[in-house]
């Protein structure tokens, strides 16, 4: 065969790979657009159907209000600003909660990792703990700390700090045995253990927790501010409730989902940026 | 000549909920400087336990190990101990695995950092450095585990059947290797594997553990001629399977006491 021959038959090749690749990408791309489509018309029609009813009398509007009033309601409260200490006080409850739950639990979680006696010790008790309800101890909390902010932390460390010390030991444990054997062989210490083995290899188990303490922190705020809260988006919606404002207890609920999710997100992002090297 | 590794009278029975069951029993063995020796056997005549027991890993219930004439209670740096897998961490990369026992005993410098980079070339894992064990296949993955091994120079290498898991063409060719570079060293080395061929390729001593206890049933020295050539080719050389032969049918007799 002639040379020109080879790389003629090579550069078709090619162009029939490159051409294959592209109507899969273009098939891909379209795929993508559909569930985007579709997603955003759920929602769009969602709101459409909400609004339809509540005007044409399908349901009751003073229960279930209508999305222009909604969101007329947020606009005005963000504009004349009596939104933003709410939003800030719950947005901040939950932000505390969610760090210190996280801090805690982990630190927990080292120390009975670090006294297999102690966690035997302690085993049953956790179990308790944490199979309870444990917003029943709310009113304890309140007692104990006042009607305000610290309480609402604790109701929210409650749920959260157990289930991380669960999740985190857990992972500890499940650490594979050989990798701190090679530790061990080169007589390694506990200490060096437990921060060359254990810790990097549960670390995304710890970084998973925090997606999980994010959804948990805002269950524990919301309901230690129906409880005791005299601000915040919790008060809000037990407010709007007592004086059959339902504008007001919908336009918290999107505010809450809107927010949480944002903070889900963030998460998300940081939990790539901590794992992505592996 | 101080032997490097001496065994008085060890014995060691694990402990359990429902009974006490003996390991091994009342070992007794000597291993000079530069050899390599091999311990072979059914299963359960406590291989890993006594190469767990060298190491200081774990305490006898009875008897003396001794290691360069001081009895070993804990792991030292002077004693490698190489697993059956490489068990390389997946969030270091090779450099960094390989350093890693440096880094324990608090011998991490210049100089030794140095002188692990080179033995990585010499394993043929220059470039690799800054690659992660994933990226990696199995063969060079052991490759590493013996660099990370080798780093903090141990006069004794204990080797827990490190060929095991690997391709039959690798784990010829890592024995190859693994027996140059001892050699080159002046590493003494105990072997545990249940490869047969293998104990006899590699090793100056093949030791025959019987079951049910563990106990030393018979000692195998391996003629001269089998031992200076390298592993692939020992297998090759007159004599190497009559001996193959005589330790299988000792085995076979081992194994049988079991039943």
């Amino acid at each position: 065969m002639e040379q020109s021959e080879i790389s003629g038959i090579a550069a078709s090749r090619e162009s029939w790979l490159r051409q294959m690749h592209s109507t899969f990408s273009q098939e891909k791309r379209r795929e993508k657009n559909r569930i985007v489509a579709v997603r955003t018309s759920l929602l769009l029609v969602f709101f459409a159907l909400w609004e339809a009813s509540a005007r044409l009398g399908w349901i009751d509007e003073l229960l279930f209000s209508y999305p222009t009033k909604v969101f007329r309601q947020i606009w005005g409260d963000m504009v004349s600003g009596t939104l933003w200490p709410h939003l800030g006080i719950t947005v901040g409850e939950t932000v505390v909660g969610f760090a210190l739950g996280t801090l805690l639990g982990t630190l927990l979680a080292v120390v009975i990792w670090w006294s297999p006696f102690l966690s035997a010790v302690l085993d049953p008790y956790m179990v308790v703990f944490n199979s309870m309800p444990k917003v029943a101890l709310g009113p304890i909390f309140i007692v104990m700390f006042g009607a305000g902010f610290t309480a609402i932390v604790m109701t929210t460390l409650s749920i959260t700090v157990i289930v991380t010390t669960l999740v985190v030991y857990n992972s500890f444990c499940s650490v594979d045995p050989n990798l701190v054997k090679v530790v061990r062989s080169f007589g390694g210490t506990r200490v060096q253990i437990f921060f060359k083995v254990i810790l990097p290899a549960s670390f995304p188990a710890i970084v998973s927790t925090l997606k999980v303490n994010v959804g948990m922190s805002w269950v524990g705020v919301i309901v230690g501010e129906f409880l005791v809260a005299k601000s915040g988006l919790g008060y809000l919606i037990i407010y709007g409730f007592q004086v059959f404002n339902f504008t007001l207890v919908m336009s918290s609920l999107l505010i809450i989902a809107a927010v949480a999710t944002a903070m889900y997100q963030l998460v998300v992002y940081v939990e790539k940026l901590l794992l992505n090297r592996r | 000549m101080l032997p490097v590794v001496e065994l008085k009278g060890v014995t060691h029975a694990y402990l359990g909920e429902r009974e006490a069951s003996l390991a091994v029993e009342d070992l007794n063995l000597s291993i000079g400087s530069g050899e390599f020796v091999s311990l072979v056997g059914p299963s359960g005549c406590g291989k890993t336990t006594l190469l767990s027991i060298i190491a200081g890993l774990l305490q006898p219930s009875e008897g003396e190990v001794s290691v360069y004439g001081r009895p070993i209670h804990n792991p030292s740096p002077e004693i490698g101990y190489m697993l059956q897998q490489d068990y390389l961490f997946p969030w270091r990369t090779i450099l960094e695995n390989a350093l890693l026992g440096l880094e324990l005993t608090g011998n991490l410098n210049e100089e030794n950092r140095r002188k692990t980079v080179e033995l990585l070339g010499d394993m043929g894992l220059a470039g690799k450095e800054d690659a992660y064990p994933s990226q990696l296949s199995g063969g060079m993955r052991q490759r590493v585990a013996l660099v990370r091994t080798l780093a903090t120079d141990p006069g004794l290498l204990l080797l827990d059947e490190p060929f095991s898991a690997l391709d039959y063409q690798i784990k010829l060719q890592l024995e190859d290797l693994v027996s140059e570079t001892l050699r080159r060293r002046g590493t003494t080395a105990i072997l545990v594997t249940h490869d047969l061929s293998e104990a006899i390729a590699v090793s100056n001593r093949v030791i025959l553990l019987e079951p049910n206890p563990g106990r030393i049933r018979k000692v195998f020295t391996v003629p001269e001629s089998i031992r200076e050539v390298p592993p692939l080719y020992a297998r090759d050389q007159p004599g190497f399977a009559e001996l193959f032969h005589e330790v299988w049918k000792e085995m076979e007799q081992a194994g049988s006491k079991s039943v």
